[in-house]
């Protein structure tokens, strides 16, 4: 394609080409200091290409495709292509990932153990994982967790943190300017805008933790937290995965491990500060 | 009339995991991980001495459970027919 | 890379990815992805030594492919239960067959739906068995019910509740809409049984299904994958006497002779596959190949013009023209 950009997040190497050069340029610099794929090849392919070929310069109109493919995904618009280069990352992680059980999940790492943190879009595991990232935590990823089958190791996948409506403003105020792309409006998914994770991060991003800690967290609710038994724990994380089933009894034993090794809680919390807390707290209490 | 009889698939076929509430199957031969409850488990379990009808499979359960019969026979049978559409048990 | 041709010939001359760089092992990935033969060339690719970041991806594809049989498998089990008591022979076709029988064409395969075939008048019953089993209709259009039913060579199609997996009951192998009408009872006739009771259908048959298969069934889109399941049958075969020297005969008898040679020639001109007739070049070949190698090492789709003129072709000869009006008619007024 006419313009293209490969990198490397945590395991899994991308090839992104594009029709047009501002999404490459914006991922360029977004993207400063990762790695290229391993060996310079790509696990997965992403193509931003017009929808029709006159959407090329008339309205354009990118059409998320790649190695996997929604047929029935809606277009976005030039202006929105790091969103798009985003989703089309997603879509083959999320349709295509074989070698980790893929969590739907945030993580953050200290002293080699990971906390892992999921739950519905809105329940803010992706602010919090940031916030933490920047308060003496690794920061691992806030989407998507890797669980390697054969060791139970979880590995990164710290991909550009995708900040939506109010945590902007949060984040903001937390990392350097430098670390932000721009500031899209009305997108499909509300106002968004992508920070690089910092220098850490993205140092340390091939190396993996071991799962210490589960938490569900739900915000908008008084500070409460709940065990929770690892079938509903089990239950609940093959919800979060797209892959599960696709990885067979490797993934059987993955997930039915983890679920058995690792405490769960579920946290309700009123707003961010209450729950670093308890996340500190929780933290120190179940993860020894 | 008599109902009709069941066997199980083979045990090698299956992984069992027992966790807290539940107990997972992954049923090897299909790739289909099976989130069940009691009482799944001991009815497969009733079934690895041979196949069976639901009043045997029940005659098999009362020797190690606390179990009434008459009650259990209906529910019994009603399971056996889900474990038949998941493929765990087949008429035999 | 500029077109599939270095795939196909990754997958007939496995010595020849030792020339590749890491951008010609992304898009040969890429490409082999699009065009569905990504777990067939890794079990092709493997024990070489190449690259350790191509071998995850392919060893990935492995289990891919290996998830796919074994869904596949359970697929046709389950039609087994479900259809065992009223004793009809129901036999297995294209992808879950290959797995079924062990033959070399299913290693790596990507397989989708579960396609059986069953004697016509059987239909009803077998429709009947799967409903009560769990199956269940796809499409509540009575339009697209009325079409399946009277145009097709197959039910509409039925999805399993629980298992979310579809099935396509056949009772020949192309639409009675289609110029070529196979014989289908010789087909049933002539299908060979499975340790299980399921069957398939015997060598000749299976190599002639593919064929029409290959040049039926839409519009060249998969030729590719198709056109390797031909080859792969082919080298299966190519040491029983009794089916190399049945393929021709049996080829006339469905009324495929013309696709068959043409079918015959391709595969060797794209996979070097032996091949049991030798005929004339066809003035038609090149556009062919050049049509199944349109796909880039982006995995795009290329050569625009020529696809479409395969697609409108593929239409023609579907359905008979006037009829081929009325149902794009009736598709635009949705």
């Amino acid at each position: 394609m006419k313009h293209h950009f490969d990198v490397r997040i945590g395991p899994v190497g991308f090839r992104i080409g594009s029709a047009w050069r501002r999404p490459v340029t914006e991922l360029a610099t977004l993207y400063a200091g990762y790695p290229g794929p391993d060996g310079g090849i790509a696990d997965f392919t992403v193509r931003l290409e017009p929808e029709r070929p006159w959407r090329r310069w008339l309205r354009p109109s990118i059409a998320i495709r790649g190695d996997f493919t929604l047929p029935d995904a809606a277009p976005l618009s030039l202006a929105h292509g790091l969103l798009a280069a985003e989703m089309g990352m997603n879509l083959q992680m999320a349709l295509g990932q074989r070698r980790f059980l893929l969590l739907h999940a945030s993580a953050v790492e200290r002293d080699g153990r990971a906390l892992l943190m999921t739950g519905h879009s809105g329940a803010g595991k992706s602010t919090l994982a940031a916030l933490l990232g920047e308060r003496g935590w690794r920061f691992m990823g806030d989407e998507f967790a890797l669980l390697e089958p054969d060791t139970g190791l979880l590995h990164a996948f710290p991909r550009l943190v995708s900040l939506k409506n109010g945590a902007i403003a949060q984040m903001e105020s937390e990392a350097a300017a430098e670390r932000f792309g721009p500031r899209l409006g009305a997108t499909p998914k509300g106002d968004i805008r992508h920070m690089r994770p910092n220098p850490r991060a993205i140092a340390e991003m091939g190396v993996p933790a071991r799962p210490a800690l589960i938490l569900f967290p739900r915000y908008g609710f008084e500070a409460a937290d709940r065990p929770m038994g690892a079938s509903e724990v089990f239950v609940r994380l093959t919800q979060a995965s797209t892959n599960y089933v696709a990885l067979g009894e490797a993934g059987f034993d993955a997930l039915s491990t983890l679920v058995r090794r690792v405490p769960a809680r579920a946290v309700d919390y009123p707003d961010t500060a209450t729950a670093l807390g308890m996340v500190e707290m929780l933290w120190a209490e179940l993860a020894g | 009339m008599p109902g009709p009889v069941y066997r199980a698939e083979p045990a090698a076929h299956r992984r069992h995991i027992a966790l807290d509430t539940l107990d997972l199957i992954y049923h090897r031969t299909s790739g289909i991980t099976h989130v069940v409850a009691e009482p799944v488990p001991q009815i497969l379990a009733a079934l690895e001495q041979g196949q069976a009808d639901v009043t045997e499979i029940v005659r098999r359960l009362a020797a190690t459970h606390e179990l009434n019969r008459g009650e259990a026979e209906p529910v019994i049978a009603a399971r056996l027919l889900e474990l038949e559409v998941a493929g765990l048990v087949a008429r035999a | 890379m500029k077109d599939a041709l270095s795939l196909a010939r990754a997958l007939c001359d496995p010595g020849s990815v030792g020339r590749l760089d890491a951008r010609g092992w992304t898009a040969l990935i890429a490409a082999a992805r699009a065009e569905q033969l990504i777990g067939t060339l890794a079990y092709r690719l493997k024990g070489l030594a190449i690259p350790d970041a191509a071998e995850r991806v392919l060893a990935d594809a492995r289990a891919s492919a290996e998830h796919w049989r074994r869904s596949a498998l359970w697929e046709a089990e389950a039609a087994r239960r479900a259809l065992g008591p009223l004793d009809c022979s129901v036999i297995l076709l294209k992808g879950t067959a290959f797995a079924a029988a062990g033959l070399d064409a299913g290693a790596g395969r990507a397989i989708g739906d579960l396609d059986i075939l069953v004697p016509r008048d059987r239909l009803d019953d077998v429709e009947r068995a799967l409903l009560e089993a769990g199956w269940e209709w796809v499409k509540p259009d009575p339009y697209d019910d009325a079409y399946y039913r009277r145009w097709m060579h197959e039910l509409p199609p039925l999805i399993h509740r629980e298992r979310d997996r579809m099935i396509d009951v056949h009772h020949t192998i192309l639409p009675p809409t289609a110029r070529i009408t196979p014989d289908a009872a010789a087909l049933i006739e002539d299908s060979v049984a499975l340790q299980n009771g399921l069957r398939v259908l015997s060598p000749p048959d299976m190599i002639c299904h593919a064929v029409t298969h290959l040049f039926a069934d839409g519009d060249l889109s998969g030729g590719l994958r198709n056109l390797w399941d031909i080859d792969r049958l082919l080298r299966e075969y190519r040491n029983d006497a009794v089916v190399w020297e049945a393929l021709p005969r049996r080829a006339e008898r469905h009324g495929i002779a013309r696709e068959f040679a043409r079918a015959m020639r391709l595969t060797e001109r794209l996979f070097g596959s032996p091949i049991p007739v030798v005929s004339k070049r066809g003035a038609l070949d090149p556009f062919y190949v050049r049509r199944l190698a349109a796909r880039d090492g982006w995995g795009r789709e290329t050569r625009k013009g020529l696809r479409l003129a395969f697609y409108a072709r593929s239409h023609w000869l579907r359905m008979p023209p006037l009829m081929l009006a009325e149902h794009l008619w009736r598709k635009a007024r949705r």
